[in-house]
């Protein structure tokens, strides 16, 4: 029961988007199409969770041991650039369509708070491994879900007659802002 | 302390290093080779003259799509289009070059300024506004089209833009940059010119310029070749049919416009106007 209510709390109380407000670019730069959000969506799980996991490993196999505890970030930030180096490369080969459709939104990943972020989580939360496994696909599938939510409404948003200094990023500003305020709704669901 | 730090990260550094490369040689994807050769002979503006977006695009296009001609490169002009012929394989016709023309003399029509303009100096900004002449369809000449010419044709000169002949390649990127949409690309052959973007008629263009073009129709009605036409309240040239009708119509156009005097024959490089 734990893990689902961790997973309830990640996902909707918790967003890592909407909630703690990390990693706002993708969710402004690849919103306009519901294919290139799930695309991107699941690109993001696939890097937080084995960022969370090597970074997991390293933090308890080398890092805490040897004292070492102030390379964290740093150490973090390499991992996470690598795993995304090797996911581009994947996609490049694997789907070539989804590659072009992310464009630079996929190197951008390395540079997402959120990765980081929920990798640092999990440390200050001092989870176990299962438990960080967990939580970041549960984070990860939180970050999805918004930007999948935010796409569909973007889509129909295109077709409506909109002041023109509204229309395009600003009107996805405006919607995010709008998203983030129905998601605390949930704030007070676990107490 | 420093040494097992830095040993870590060399050893994570290696680590990645060694994992990517053995995922780029199982992910390879093979490229055409052509592509980057073509992309080698293109003048790498990135101008989207050619309709594509920027000189990789289009290179990656010609090699790989066969309806794709080799002649698009309006900036690269007639040596480009041989030598992208020469890698793809396909044959090269003639590209008409083209030229930007500033269709706007608000000099010569004295048209008033309607305020003191203190904002953004941009034209862009200026148009929101209103723009600060008497007329709508004026050149602002706050210079947005010039600093947007990648390759330096043009330059401003007592509140007009001024176009290099020599510099200009008619990739048309100051077209797209134009809010008042006045840049228009026509042909370097082509053999008149109509100076005016007014889409209003009669009095209305009377009142603010002494030279703008009043849409009397008169030179749609004499033109021989039917190459003149009205559209969207401008006068729009056909210099395709005007150039196949040839010298043989002597210029009924020029003649026609008696009133204003704003239809005129294209100088010859170095010519000088001569007053009406």
């Amino acid at each position: 029961m734990d893990f689902f209510l961790m997973i309830i709390a990640a996902i909707f109380v918790n967003n890592i988007l909407l909630i703690q407000y990390l990693g706002n670019c993708p969710f402004l730069g690849c919103s306009k199409e519901t294919s290139t959000a799930i695309g991107m969506g699941g690109a993001v799980i696939f890097v937080t969770v084995m960022a969370t996991t090597f970074t997991w490993l390293i933090q308890k196999f080398v890092l805490t041991p040897y004292g070492l505890e102030y390379l964290q970030t740093i150490i973090f930030i390499v991992v996470i650039a690598a795993l995304v180096q090797f996911v581009e490369l994947f996609l490049k080969k694997a789907m070539p369509p989804l590659y072009k459709a992310l464009g630079i939104f996929l190197p951008l990943i390395t540079t997402n708070c959120a990765v980081l972020g929920i990798a640092i989580l999990c440390q200050r939360k001092e989870y176990g491994f299962i438990e960080s496994l967990v939580y970041s696909f549960a984070a990860g599938f939180g970050f999805s879900f918004a930007l999948v939510l935010m796409a569909g409404i973007r889509e129909r948003l295109a077709l409506v007659r909109m002041p023109k200094s509204l229309a395009g990023t600003s009107s996805g500003l405006v919607m995010a802002g709008l998203m983030a305020l129905s998601f605390l709704a949930f704030k007070g669901m676990i107490s | 302390m420093i040494t097992s730090s830095i040993l870590l990260l060399f050893g994570l550094g290696l680590a990645a290093a060694v994992v990517l490369a053995v995922a780029s040689k199982v992910f390879y994807v093979e490229e055409d080779p052509r592509i980057e050769a073509v992309s080698e002979v293109l003048p790498g503006a990135n101008c989207g003259g050619c309709g594509f977006a920027g000189c990789d695009s289009y290179a990656a296009a010609v090699v790989t799509n066969p309806g794709v001609a080799p002649n698009c490169c309006v900036a690269g002009g007639g040596d480009t289009a041989d030598k992208v012929a020469e890698l793809t394989g396909k044959s090269a016709g003639a590209s008409e070059p083209m030229i930007s023309l500033r269709r706007c003399v608000k000099d010569e029509g004295k048209v008033a300024k309607k305020y003191e303009y203190q904002g953004v100096p941009s034209c862009a900004a200026a148009h929101m506004m209103g723009g600060a002449d008497a007329c709508q369809y004026s050149c602002l000449g706050f210079g947005d089209c010039m600093r947007a010419c990648p390759f330096g044709a043009m330059s401003l000169d007592n509140g007009l833009v001024r176009i290099d002949p020599a510099l200009c390649t008619g990739c048309g990127v100051c077209t797209r940059t134009c809010p008042r949409n006045i840049l228009e690309l026509i042909p370097v052959r082509a053999r008149v010119m109509v100076f005016c973007s007014s889409e209003d008629k009669g009095k209305a263009v009377m009142a603010v310029c002494e030279a703008g073009c009043i849409s009397c129709m008169m030179c749609v009605k004499k033109c021989p070749a039917k190459a003149i036409s009205l559209k969207g309240g401008r006068i729009h040239i056909d210099h395709e049919k005007c150039l196949e009708f040839g010298p043989g119509c002597e210029m009924a156009c020029v003649a026609a416009c008696k009133k204003r005097k704003i239809m005129r024959a294209r100088l010859a490089p170095g010519e000088q106007r001569q007053a009406a």
